[in-house]
């Protein structure tokens, strides 16, 4: 109902802005010249007409607006899709659906093969003239034979009483269908049953299968008689009476052919392959499927008016399903009912609000992490991951040792030694962690070593020749290398843990970075340089105080470049391995086609670059707010 | 004493084809302590160079400059320099601008502060000691370049074209602040100004320097800056004197000009 009313506010949100936007354009007309920048400027209304209509698209083709306003349509469609199905196998046979009649088909596929026999038979000189003109005679035997089953004249008068009642039957349930009161009384069980069915959408059982109204009961009872119907048509054989007896001539004469006998091996193995092919296509008029179309004609009659009828009791469902169900329609499977077309690979927004806030929730999770949750843990374990083990070893001295009576004396080097595997009681303080952490922290740790080192060297390069000479060729040759194509090796000698991804990262925003900073340094004034040396700065001073500063314009652009490159790269190598992040999650939503899990990946993903580029603007009109000006 | 001695300086550029480009040919002077001195010539005939190498930026291939009783061999405080655009850092305030020199040299932060307060005062800054230096006018921030300058007590100011980008009258202005910093503090000034009128006003002394090579053609002695001081400048522009000694330079200028433009065309 929400969605209702959101999809018209959407919708009125669109119209109106359009319209206001137009009355502005009007009362503003003031430049007669078209290319003044000052028109770009402003407009939040076309902000809202935008964003508004994405809204509405998304809510319509993923089918949620429809969703929203006929709650019910999915369940009706769901049973009119069960009696498509149930009738699916009679019309396969007729050109209902299909463009010819099965029957058409198969002689088309049966006399090609006959005509290959033929072909085949005619090049076989190995055998002997007997031989060929026998198994000649068998193969012209086997065509009169497929033949005679599209003629009225030789059809078994059972099958066409048989093909006459299933016709009957099916102009029966016209009627039936036709007639308001079927079928009958409802059971109160079942339909306390189908009342109970969870909704549209709330569970993984997309639609809700067992028939909740009265449109839909006449359809669902109508698709087990169907159903039923199609069976006993699918026993109809045409090949008894003269069928049967040309048939059994056939078989008899074919597996009467000596294949053994009087004959060297090859000769032998020619005779086989020929008869084997000969029994399989034998097999294949011996299905019966062939019937005279004046014969089926009835049957065939009978389905059309099946067809109109339930498409009449259809009534308003079938503009609900061309209107609210765009590019699709729902079908029916073995045991339940699912979407097909928009919506189905585009998830509703309300279903995937749903799935983002399930994620959301740090008890639920996704493969046994939450995507952003804290967890309390002791401080020393945050010193354990900074303070490297081996500092322990430079302190002079041994480690302690228990004496006789199993008492430790602890010393210096000992206690160091606690202090840098964390073992020491400290108090608990909350740590965030979680999908959405670890790739956030991956692309920061990243990022800032890609600083770290990027920086001096950039600033060093930009500075001195030598710097310059030595790093440019190294840099340049791995640069233009896609991240991703060292994925596979730095993942290989790292392992799949952050160590791999953070030093993968750390090459992406390394090259960036040492390219801005060097650009900064080389793009500093020669005058304040000289000013700064006349007034009496040494060299590290002017790094620090004048070339540092006058760089930072394109460290900041290098880092909000970064930034981008890095978190693309990143979820790439979360998806090549990786046991947690954002992209691990969506890569496991991909196998299991879990789409509204996809598009809360992606929507969390546009979110966080959103908030990122977001930061590095107040970041850079904070730090340099002279650039430009200068 | 601190005066300033040229003893045939000779810069020699070669050009990246292999040429060779004579700058300056056996430039000698001096220049005693306390003289304002203003350098004149056509583009190109080696007055930034000569300042460069006086601030100690490039080094002469040929002869050196003294300041008192050392070479000049690098850049150094002694030597103040003004740049043509004020070469200001935008990144720090006025104040951090102008405190820049005392606190590369880590001294006391309240004299500094002090100290920075007094010259906003001379420039004609004071209040504006927090202000960017990105926000202030052409003007503004070339007072901002001489506070910086002056504050850290240089024996010789160079300013390589100081006033160049300002409007008229802005430049008047400044032109008499230059000169009272000058009467004041007594320090040694040396100007390089491509506006003959500049150069005579703020020119105790003045060289005419001739191009190809960088030479000192002409030097006049000139009662115009001693009289400013005082003066109003705009009565000394108006002075007959005034008048026949910037003819005098104009068309001794001019003629070099023509003199380079026929090299040019001849070539």
């Amino acid at each position: 109902m929400i969605i209702g009313i959101l999809f018209i506010a959407l919708l009125a949100a669109v119209i109106w802005s359009i319209f206001h936007g137009r009355k502005v354009l009007r009362t503003e007309k003031s430049d007669a010249v078209f290319g003044n920048p000052e028109r770009a400027l402003g407009g939040w209304h076309w902000v809202v007409a935008g964003v508004s209509s994405v809204m509405v698209l998304w809510l319509y083709f993923s089918w949620d607006a429809g969703r929203s306003y006929f709650p019910q349509a999915a369940n009706e469609m769901c049973q009119v899709a069960k009696l498509n199905r149930s009738a699916n196998p009679i019309r396969a046979a007729f050109p209902l659906d299909n463009r010819q009649l099965r029957g058409t088909q198969l002689l088309q596929r049966d006399g090609l093969q006959i005509a290959l026999m033929n072909q085949r038979l005619a090049a076989a000189e190995l055998l002997s003239e007997a031989d060929r003109t026998e198994l000649q005679a068998i193969i012209n035997d086997m065509e009169s034979a497929m033949n005679a089953q599209a003629s009225p004249e030789f059809i078994d008068p059972t099958i066409e009483g048989q093909l006459n009642g299933i016709a009957d039957r099916i102009n029966q349930l016209s009627d039936k269908m036709a007639d308001d009161a079927y079928p009958g009384p409802a059971d109160p069980a079942q339909m306390e049953k189908a009342l109970a069915q969870p909704g549209w959408g709330e569970t993984n059982v997309e639609i809700p299968p067992l028939a909740e109204t009265e449109r839909g009961r006449k359809f669902d009872a109508a698709s087990l008689e169907m159903e039923a119907i199609a069976k006993d048509f699918g026993k109809i054989r045409n090949n008894t009476g003269a069928i049967k007896a040309k048939l059994d001539a056939l078989k008899e004469r074919y597996e009467g052919f000596a294949i053994e006998g009087g004959a060297d091996a090859a000769v032998v193995a020619e005779r086989k392959a020929l008869i084997r092919q000969i029994d399989k296509i034998y097999k294949r008029i011996d299905d019966g499927k062939i019937f005279p179309p004046s014969i089926t004609q009835q049957v065939e009659d009978a389905l059309i008016t099946l067809d109109d009828t339930q498409k009449s009791q259809q009534g308003t469902l079938r503009i609900i399903d061309a209107l609210a169900m765009p590019g699709g329609t729902i079908i029916a499977g073995n045991s339940a009912c699912s979407e097909q077309g928009s919506g189905r690979w585009l998830p509703k927004p309300s279903d995937t609000w749903k799935t983002l806030t399930r994620l959301a929730d740090p008890d639920i999770g996704f493969k046994d992490a939450p995507l952003l949750w804290y967890k309390m843990t002791p401080l020393a374990g945050i010193a354990d991951y900074f303070v490297p083990d081996w500092v322990a070893d430079l302190i002079p001295g041994e480690y302690p040792r228990h004496d006789d009576n199993g008492q430790i004396q602890m010393n210096l080097k000992g206690e160091v030694y606690n202090i840098a595997t964390g073992n020491y009681p400290s108090p608990m303080i909350p740590v965030p962690m979680g999908h959405v952490w670890d790739s956030l922290l991956r692309v920061l740790a990243g990022l800032f070593f890609g600083i770290l080192f990027g920086v001096p060297l950039g600033l060093a390069m930009g500075l001195s020749r030598f710097f310059k000479g030595f790093f440019d060729p190294l840099i340049e040759l791995y640069r233009p290398i896609p991240p991703l194509a060292w994925a596979p090796l730095i993942l290989t000698i790292f392992g799949i843990q952050d160590d791999g991804k953070i030093f993968l990262l750390f090459m992406v925003a390394f090259a960036i970075m040492v390219i801005s900073a060097r650009t900064g340094a080389t793009g500093t004034h020669l005058s304040k340089i000289h000013a700064a040396h006349s007034l009496g700065a040494s060299k590290g001073q002017i790094i620090r105080r004048v070339i540092l500063p006058n760089s930072l314009p394109e460290i900041l652009t290098g880092i909000r470049i970064a930034i981008g490159v890095c978190w693309g790269t990143l979820v790439a190598a979360e998806m090549l391995a990786g046991t947690t992040g954002i992209g691990f999650v969506e890569n496991v939503a991909r196998k299991q086609s879990d789409y509204e899990i996809i598009w809360t990946t992606i929507i969390i993903m546009g979110l966080l670059g959103l908030l990122f580029d977001v930061l590095m603007r107040w970041v850079i009109n904070k730090t340099i707010p002279w650039r430009g000006k200068g | 004493m601190s005066d300033l001695i040229a003893d045939k300086v000779n810069m020699v550029f070669t050009t990246p084809t292999g040429g060779k480009v004579h700058a300056l040919k056996d430039v000698s002077f001096t220049l005693k302590e306390g003289e304002l001195l203003s350098v004149l010539g056509p583009s190109g005939c080696g007055k930034t160079t000569l300042l460069n190498i006086i601030a100690g930026f490039n080094r002469p291939t040929g002869g050196a400059f003294y300041l008192g009783d050392h070479e000049i061999s690098g850049p150094d405080t002694e030597r103040g320099m003004v740049f043509q655009q004020g070469a200001l850092f935008e990144w720090l305030t006025v104040a951090e601008n102008v405190n820049f020199g005392l606190r590369m040299k880590k001294a006391n932060k309240k004299e500094t502060a002090r100290k920075v307060e007094e010259w906003l005062e001379i420039v004609g800054l004071q209040g504006f000691g927090d202000t960017p230096t990105y926000q202030l006018s052409g003007g503004m921030q070339q007072r901002v370049a001489l506070a910086r300058c002056l504050i850290n007590d240089p024996d010789l100011i160079l300013m390589d074209e100081p006033l160049g980008a300002l409007d008229a009258l802005t430049r008047e202005k400044m032109q008499s602040l230059v000169l009272k910093i000058w009467k004041e503090t007594g320090k040694t000034i040396m100007i390089i100004t491509h506006s003959v009128e500049e150069a005579l006003l703020l020119g105790e002394r003045l060289f005419v320097m001739a191009p190809r090579p960088g030479r000192l053609h002409k030097e006049y002695r000139l009662p115009f800056a001693e009289k400013g001081v005082d003066g109003d400048m705009r009565d000394i522009k108006n002075s007959a004197e005034f008048a026949q000694v910037r003819e005098e330079i104009l068309t001794m200028i001019w003629d070099m000009e023509e003199e380079i433009m026929g090299k040019a065309e001849a070539a």
